[in-house]
C-alpha cells in the first residue's frame, strides 16, 4: 500500500501543490489529472522518491520511503515522459538490458514476447532506436511493463503518442496487472478504460 | 532569562536579530582594526633584517587566516545544510563565500607586495602562496556554480557538495605542493623565518585577527539579511507577513 | 522480489556504456587525436632542443592527458540525462555512488585508458627514455581514472547547466592538482635519475582516496541534478 501524507510540492520558487493525502490500495489504480503545469510530473517523481517533497511524506507499506531507499526502488516502475532508452541501442539490447539491470529476467527470447505484447513486430527488433517514429519509441519504453513483477508502476503520460492499438495493449496490461494486486499510479487526459471501482482521481490544481 | 535560540533558526525571526547585531559588530572590527594597525605599524619594533617592509605581515598572515577558518566555516553550514536541508545554513555558507575570497585575494595581494622587497619578486611559487591561490580558485568556482544555477534549491545543494569536496581537498592540496616546491626548487623560502615573534607583534597580530573575524560577522549578516530579502522577494513562503511589511510596520 | 546483484547493475551499466561506445568509435579516437595533436604542437612552440623538450615532457603530457580527461567529461552523464536513462539509472535498486563507478570506468576505457596506451609514443617525441616512459605509462595508468573519478563529480555538479563544458573546467581544475603534481612529479623524478617511486605510492594514495570519496560526492550530487 502506497500513502502520501500532506503532500507539498515545488519547483523553483513556485509551489505546486499541497496537503496532498492519498492511498493507492493493491489492485487500485490512481488517475492524476490537472493541466498543464499543474505538478503531475512533479508528484509522479516525489511518489518514486527522484524529488523531495517540501514537506509530508511518501509511505510504502507503512514506511517513509526516504528510509527504505533501494528496498523501496525493488518495488518500482517509473516510466517518465523522457522514455530511458537509447537511441544508438536496438530495441531488444534496450530492454534486455534495462530487464538485467532490473534484475529480472533478460532472456532474449522473454525480451522478444514482451516487444511483440507492446505491439512492435519482429523487425523493428534489431534495428536502431534513433529510427523509430516516436510512438514506437513509446511502446518500446512500455514494453518493460511486460517483464515486470513489481506490484507499483508509475506512468507519467503513458497513452501520449500511442495510437489506438497500442493503447489498448496498455490497458489489458494494467487490467491484469490490477487484477494481481498491483498498484498504479498514472498521469493522463484521457478516461482510462478500466473498471471505475478500481480507479481513484486526484486532480491538481493551482 | 532562556533565549529560545531554536526561533531564530527561521529566516523570518533571524532577520531583524541580524539587523540588532550587525551595528556592534561593525564598531568592533573598526575598533580593533585600528588598534592593531596602529600597533602594528607604530608601536611593533622594525625587524633588523626586513625593515620595515615587514609590517604587511599584520594583514597578511590574519588575512590568510581568515581564508582558511571562513573555508572551513562555510563547508560546516554547507554540511549542515546538506545533512539536516536547513534553508538558514545554506544562505549563510552563501554568505560567507565571497568575504573568504576577499580574504584569500588581499593575503595574495600582500603576500605579493611583501614579496618583492623580501624575495626580489612579486609571485614566488612558494607553497603557502600556491595553495592560498588554489583556494582562490576553490572559492571563485563555489561562487560561480551557485550563479550558474537559477534553481535555489539546486543552487544551494550543488555548491554545498562543492564547498566539501574541497574541504578534502584543501590539506591535500597544501601537502602536495609542498612535496612539490621542495622537490623542486629546496626549501630555499619560507614565511616562518623568524621563528621568535616579539610579543607586541603577537599581539598586534591577535587584535587584527579578532578585528577581522569581527568585519566578518558583520558583513556575512548583512549578507545573510540580504539574501532573505532577495529569497523573500519571490513568494516563497506562501502567505506568511513577508519581512518588508514587517520592517516598514515599524 | 526482483533486485540486481551489485556485480549484475555493475555489468550492466558498464556493457551498455562500452555498447554505446562501440557505436560510436569516432569520440574515442577524437580523444587520443587531441592528445597526440597537443603534444605535438608543444615541440612546435618551445623549439626542437632535446634537453629543454626532455625537461618540459613529464609536465607538458600529464597537462594533456589532464586537458584530454576533462574535455570528455562532458559525455560522461549529459546523454543520459537528456533521454532520461539516467533517473532510470537513479531508481536501480543498488547504491548509486556504485552505479558511479561502473559507469566511471566505462568512460575511463573509452577516453582515458587510450590515452594511457598511446603515451609511451608520445613520450619518444620528447626524448624520454626507455625506464622514463615505463614510470610515465605507470603514472598515468594510475593518475587517468583518478582525474576521471574527480571529474565524475564536476560533470554531475554542472549537469544541464548553461555553458557547463566550461564550468566544469573551473570547478574541476583545483581539484585535479594533486594528481597533476605527483603524476608529472613521478616522471621528472625518473627523468633526473631520482626514484620515481614516493610519487608514484602517492598517486595510488591519491587514487584509493577518489575512490572512496568521489562515487558517493558524484551520486549526491547526480540527485540533485535529477531534482
Amino acid at each position: 500500500m502506497l500513502q502520501t501524507v500532506a503532500l507539498r510540492g515545488s519547483r523553483g520558487q513556485r509551489q505546486l501543490f499541497s496537503d496532498i493525502s492519498v492511498t493507492v490500495k493493491p489492485g487500485t489504480l490512481l488517475a492524476v489529472a490537472g493541466e498543464n503545469g499543474s505538478g503531475k510530473t512533479s508528484f509522479l517523481r516525489m511518489l518514486c522518491g527522484l524529488l523531495s517533497p517540501d514537506d509530508g511524506a511518501v509511505l510504502w507499506q507503512g514506511k517513509d520511503i526516504r528510509q527504505l531507499k533501494e528496498l523501496y526502488c525493488a518495488q518500482l516502475i517509473y516510466i517518465g515522459h523522457l522514455n530511458g532508452i537509447k537511441d544508438d541501442l536496438t530495441p531488444t539490447e534496450n530492454i534486455k538490458i534495462s530487464a538485467g539491470l532490473a534484475g529480472g529476467d533478460s532472456s532474449s527470447e522473454i525480451v522478444r514476447k514482451a516487444l511483440e505484447a507492446v505491439g512492435l513486430g519482429r523487425s523493428t527488433h534489431t534495428l536502431p532506436t534513433r529510427v523509430l517514429s516516436q510512438g514506437q519509441k513509446r511502446r518500446v519504453a512500455l514494453a518493460r511493463l511486460w517483464l515486470s513483477t513489481r506490484p507499483l508502476w508509475f506512468l507519467d503520460e503513458p497513452f501520449a503518442s500511442l495510437d489506438t492499438l497500442a493503447a489498448t495493449y496498455l490497458t489489458q496490461r494494467l487490467q491484469s496487472h490490477l487484477g494481481n494486486g498491483g498498484m498504479v499510479v498514472v498521469s493522463t487526459h484521457q478516461e482510462i478504460a478500466l473498471p471505475t471501482d478500481s480507479i481513484q482521481h486526484l486532480r491538481l490544481s493551482r | 532569562m532562556g533565549i529560545n535560540w531554536f526561533k531564530y533558526s527561521s529566516p523570518q525571526a533571524f532577520h531583524p536579530l541580524a539587523g540588532k547585531m550587525i551595528p556592534w559588530f561593525s564598531v568592533a572590527a573598526g575598533l580593533l582594526i585600528i588598534i592593531g594597525l596602529y600597533i602594528g605599524f607604530f608601536v611593533a619594533p622594525t625587524d633588523f633584517q626586513q625593515g620595515d617592509s615587514y609590517r604587511i605581515i599584520f594583514v597578511h598572515v590574519p588575512a590568510a587566516w581568515m581564508s582558511m577558518f571562513l573555508y572551513v566555516i562555510m563547508a560546516a553550514w554547507a554540511g549542515v545544510g546538506l545533512g539536516l536541508n536547513a534553508r538558514p545554513s545554506f544562505m549563510m555558507a552563501q554568505a560567507i563565500a565571497p568575504t573568504g575570497a576577499m580574504f584569500t585575494f588581499i593575503a595574495l595581494l600582500t603576500g605579493a607586495m611583501w614579496g618583492k622587497p623580501t624575495w626580489g619578486a612579486w609571485w614566488v611559487w612558494d607553497a603557502r602562496l600556491t595553495s592560498e591561490l588554489i583556494l582562490l580558485f576553490q572559492y571563485i568556482g563555489i561562487i560561480l556554480l551557485r550563479a550558474a544555477i537559477d534553481d535555489l534549491r539546486r543552487a544551494d545543494r550543488a555548491s554545498a557538495v562543492l564547498a566539501l569536496v574541497g574541504v578534502v581537498n584543501v590539506p591535500i592540496i597544501y601537502f602536495s605542493v609542498r612535496w612539490w616546491n621542495t622537490l623542486h626548487q629546496g626549501a630555499s623560502v619560507s614565511m616562518t623565518a623568524s621563528p621568535k615573534m616579539a610579543t607586541t607583534m603577537l599581539t598586534a597580530m591577535l587584535i587584527m585577527t579578532v578585528g577581522f573575524w569581527m568585519y566578518s560577522f558583520a558583513v556575512t549578516l548583512a549578507r545573510v539579511r540580504c539574501v532573505i530579502l532577495d529569497r523573500e522577494r519571490q513568494p516563497m513562503w506562501g502567505n506568511q507577513t513577508s519581512i518588508q511589511e514587517v520592517a516598514e510596520a515599524r | 522480489m526482483s533486485q540486481p546483484s551489485m556485480s549484475e547493475a555493475l555489468g550492466g551499466v558498464v556493457r551498455r556504456d562500452l555498447l554505446l561506445a562501440m557505436r560510436h568509435r569516432s569520440d574515442v579516437a577524437m580523444s587520443v587525436f587531441f592528445v597526440v595533436i597537443v603534444a605535438s604542437l608543444f615541440p612546435l612552440g618551445v623549439g626542437p632542443e632535446a634537453a629543454v623538450l626532455r625537461m618540459i615532457g613529464p609536465g607538458v603530457l600529464w597537462v594533456t592527458a589532464l586537458l584530454a580527461c576533462l574535455l570528455s567529461l562532458g559525455r560522461l552523464f549529459t546523454a543520459d540525462y537528456l533521454d532520461g536513462v539516467l533517473e532510470q539509472t537513479a531508481l536501480i535498486p543498488q547504491s548509486l555512488a556504485v552505479l558511479v563507478i561502473g559507469k566511471v570506468f566505462a568512460h575511463w576505457v573509452v577516453s582515458g585508458l587510450p590515452v594511457v596506451l598511446l603515451s609511451p609514443l608520445l613520450g619518444l617525441q620528447f626524448g624520454l627514455d626507455g625506464v622514463t616512459l615505463g614510470v610515465l605509462t605507470l603514472s598515468l595508468l594510475l593518475g587517468t581514472p583518478t582525474l576521471s573519478m574527480i571529474g565524475a563529480i564536476g560533470a554531475a555538479l554542472t549537469l544541464g547547466l548553461r555553458g557547463s563544458g566550461l564550468l566544469v573546467a573551473l570547478l574541476v581544475l583545483p581539484l585535479f592538482i594533486p594528481v597533476l603534481i605527483f603524476g608529472a612529479g613521478a616522471v621528472t623524478s625518473s627523468v633526473s635519475g631520482i626514484g620515481s617511486e614516493a610519487n608514484l605510492s602517492l598517486l595510488g594514495a591519491c587514487f584509493l582516496l577518489s575512490f572512496a570519496f568521489a562515487p558517493w560526492a558524484t551520486a549526491v550530487a547526480l540527485r540533485i541534478a535529477l531534482e
